[in-house]
């Protein structure tokens, strides 16, 4: 835990006055450049300057500031998590302001634990046959040791499914996100052919109805439409309540980072960390870097692993498990049982 | 001339009866047809009522049969707009009895491609978002404003190739036509007496046409073939796609015509107007269309398999295990096969020659089948899916029911448009008369 600042993220309706008054209150806070929650304390809640609430709760949160300093705030002094925030469509399509999000995946810790596909299905109510986030269990060539490797959206600044878009469905915000607004589509699935992470999955069939009466917002998508395609949202929706996505604070082992590129921190709710250094010291990359979509999520890649593959095995429900069966590091591993 | 003449009356004697009276025979194939029609209506209800679902359609293979058959209807359309308007400008003596079947081709084959797009977009209900809301960055929109373009222009293309029969149609006082024919006919011939004026205009219309038709026709299949070309995906991103496509195109289209020509041939007994010689004609068309097709299909699956990317490495021993026997059908015995029945002179009858288009035509639908679905089967990131049923796509019984259905309402189309007007274009076969007339006395003048 070295460096242990997360995302000051701005809350929504951040008109001007909201603005000055959390300059006003970090600059009580002691710290000129901002302050932010202690991360290991505050998982999922981030500090909000901007909420109107300032009766004191009387609970005592820590948070750290940009040099290192611990101080204790008032828990009314952060976002309430459980807000519910619905944008409605233009500011959706907006983004959240000075904001550039990154995501840093560490292969490393990963033992297809499966939680943040769990997390990421209940949070964002979705049918049970898509899955936003999926863990593909990976081995580059014959020689190289299989890995697990679990794939969101891409969020790509250069994204092949906003270009051949033909209706403007899909969309890059100015925060880095890539959004599809379900009552755009069309349904013509293009995207889902021109995504090459096969990030994208179809309303096949009519979705179940869920609070149908829940107004639609890109940032939920939901409720879901059927024709229409889904992906993941970077939990776009948490964000403007500045909480991390849900995916992020399911793992267990905090695989997933996510973070600021502007800010240059990521946070798996665990620790935060620099983004630069990070990615410098444990040799990031990007997956298919070849293909030019210039991905926002990276990958640390899974040297000195904390399990070994098999664990991943562990506990797998046999449906899930079959899914696997195919994969040649399933097939040769001796280690596996193999029915 | 009087053979020309003689020809002309025959002919008009050969169809009116046809256009007067329907034999039973024609009711019952209708009915069968109708019967296509109708499965096709259910399927389309039941897509509709219980999503799409019932298609075998997943997340990997998003797109299946509808769209091979939008692009293999597409690319039927060809036998018109690149034939015909390629006949009529190099003034083909032999196009005379052709023209006609390979206009209608174009035009009803263009009208039913697009609507299995309809059956694959997923919100029917949004389609005028495309153009409400369009992104000329998409190719999909490149291909309405493209595919919108060539219908009309067909269409015009068509109407004006039609006008003098029209004319005639209409002076016909001893045919037998109801009122509503008669007065149908009127209208349509818009008063088109076939003065010298008129004569000129028209056939300047026509060329023109005929031009913009070949352009429009190359357009429209390139864009279409950039649909799949402009995508990162293995086996699509290529470059040679567009003028794949294009010749693929051409090569079904002529396959349709010649079995067209057999067909009419026999159930009007045009013999004397089809003759075999047009069918070598055509056919040696097709030899030298399957040539290039083959080799187009050769060069961009040997660069995919002598080099050594991964993922097209992965796609090339797909084709050749899983998809083994389609390939070789559709790639090998779909290009040879023609081939070498029109290079072998004795070879060269009729019934070879029809029988080498059948091949022709089904191994081109099934060359458009390996084109979508094993690259689509073949992403990037390994499939490894919860629902191992949804890995392998095999289209269900919805999707044949409305691939039947199309293949009946071009059938019944062909069969109505026969009722109508004389399948073969008498105007053109005098103007082909004239043209020759024209050119023997050209050379008679020349000599003398
Ligand atoms: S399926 Fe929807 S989001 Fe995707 S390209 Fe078509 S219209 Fe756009």
């Amino acid at each position: 835990m070295k460096c242990m600042i997360t995302l000051k993220i701005i809350p929504k309706d951040n008109n001007m006055e909201d603005k000055s008054n959390s300059r006003r209150q970090f600059l009580k806070l002691g710290a000129g450049a901002g302050a932010f929650a202690l991360a290991g304390l505050t998982a999922g809640k981030l500090l909000s300057a901007g909420q109107e609430n300032n009766a004191n709760s009387g609970k005592k949160i820590k948070v750290l500031t940009t040099d290192g300093r611990v101080l204790e705030v008032d828990e009314s002094q952060l976002a309430d998590p459980s807000l519910d925030v619905v944008v409605d469509k233009d500011s959706s399509h907006l983004g959240i302001e000075n904001r550039k999000f990154v995501m840093v995946i560490d292969l490393a810790k990963c033992k297809n634990a499966r939680a943040c596909v769990e997390a990421c299905v209940e949070g964002h109510h979705l049918p049970s046959d898509h899955e936003w986030i999926k863990v593909y269990l990976l081995q580059n060539s014959e020689r190289e040791a299989p890995y697990w490797f679990p794939r969101p959206c891409f969020h790509c600044d250069n994204p092949m499914c906003v270009s051949v878009c033909p209706v403007g469905a899909t969309y890059k915000r100015t925060d880095g996100i890539v959004l599809v607004d379900n009552e755009r589509c069309i349904g013509c699935k293009f995207c889902m052919t021109g995504c090459p992470y096969s990030a994208r999955v179809f309303h096949w069939n009519d979705p179940p109805e869920l609070h149908e009466t829940a107004p639609y917002s890109p940032e939920t998508t939901f409720p879901h439409k059927e024709g229409t395609v889904g992906k993941c949202v970077f939990c776009a929706d948490l964000l403007r309540k500045n909480e991390l996505p849900r995916c992020v604070t399911a793992c267990p082992m905090g695989v997933i980072y996510f973070g600021d590129i502007v800010e240059d921190t990521v946070t798996n709710g665990m620790e935060t960390v620099r983004f630069s250094e990070l990615i410098r010291d444990r040799a990031g990359y990007r997956h298919l870097e070849s293909l030019g979509t210039e991905p926002s999520v990276y990958y640390l890649p899974a040297v000195n692993r904390q399990f070994p593959y098999e664990r991943g095995f562990d506990g797998l429900d046999p449906k899930q498990k079959e899914r696997y069966e195919n994969t040649a590091a399933y097939k040769i591993n001796p280690l596996l049982k193999h029915e | 001339m009087n053979n020309a003449t003689a020809l002309k009356t025959g002919l008009w004697k050969q169809f009116v009866p046809y256009l007067e009276r329907t034999s039973k025979w024609w009711y019952i194939l209708f009915g069968i047809f109708f019967l296509g029609f109708i499965f096709g209506l259910v399927g389309l209800y039941t897509q509709i009522t219980e999503g799409h679902i019932v298609t075998g359609m997943r997340d990997n293979v998003v797109w299946g049969m509808y769209i091979v058959n939008f692009i293999f209807f597409m690319g039927l359309s060809y036998a018109g707009a690149l034939i015909s308007g390629v006949l009529h400008l190099f003034r083909s003596e032999w196009r005379g009895p052709i023209i006609r079947m390979a206009e209608l081709t174009t035009i009803f084959a263009l009208l039913i491609g697009p609507c299995f797009i309809l059956f694959c977009i997923g919100r029917l209900d949004r389609l005028h978002y495309l153009i409400m809301f369009p992104r000329i960055q998409s190719p999909i929109t490149w291909d309405v404003i493209a595919i919108s373009t060539d219908i009309i222009g067909c269409i015009i293309f068509l109407y004006l190739s039609f006008i003098e029969d029209f004319a005639k149609l209409r002076d016909r006082t001893e045919a037998r036509f109801s009122g509503w024919r008669k007065k149908m006919y009127r209208i349509l011939a818009l008063g088109y007496t076939g003065t010298r004026e008129q004569k000129k205009h028209l056939h300047w219309a026509r060329n023109v046409m005929a031009a913009m038709i070949i352009a429009i026709a190359i357009i429209v299949y390139s864009v279409l073939a950039w649909i799949f070309g402009v995508t990162l995906q293995p086996g699509w991103h290529s470059t040679i796609f567009g003028p794949y496509f294009v010749i693929a195109a051409v090569y079904s289209g002529t396959g349709l015509l010649i079995i067209l020509m057999a067909l009419y041939r026999k159930i009007y007994h045009l013999e004397a107007y089809i003759t075999k010689g047009h069918f070598v004609k055509i056919g040696v068309l097709l030899l030298i269309i399957a040539a290039f097709y083959g080799y187009f299909t050769f060069s961009d699956y040997l660069t995919k398999w002598y080099g050594s990317a991964k993922m097209d490495k992965v796609l090339i021993d797909k084709l050749f295990t899983e998809f083994y026997f389609v390939f070789i059908f559709s790639n090998y015995i779909g290009i040879l096969l023609p081939m070498i029945i029109m290079a072998i002179p004795g070879l060269r009858t009729i019934r070879n020659i029809t029988l080498a288009a059948i091949v022709a035509v089904v191994g081109l639908w099934f060359n458009r089948y390996l084109i979508v679905i094993p690259t689509l089967e073949t992403p990037y990131l390994p499939i490894q899916d919860i629902r191992m049923a949804w890995i392998h796509y095999s289209p269900t019984w919805v999707e044949w029911a409305l691939f039947i259905a199309g293949v009946s309402v071009f059938s019944m189309l062909m069969m109505l448009a026969s009722k109508l007007v004389p399948i073969i274009s008498v105007s053109e076969m005098e103007t082909v008369e004239e043209e020759i007339a024209l050119k023997e006395k050209n050379v008679q003048s020349a000599k003398a």
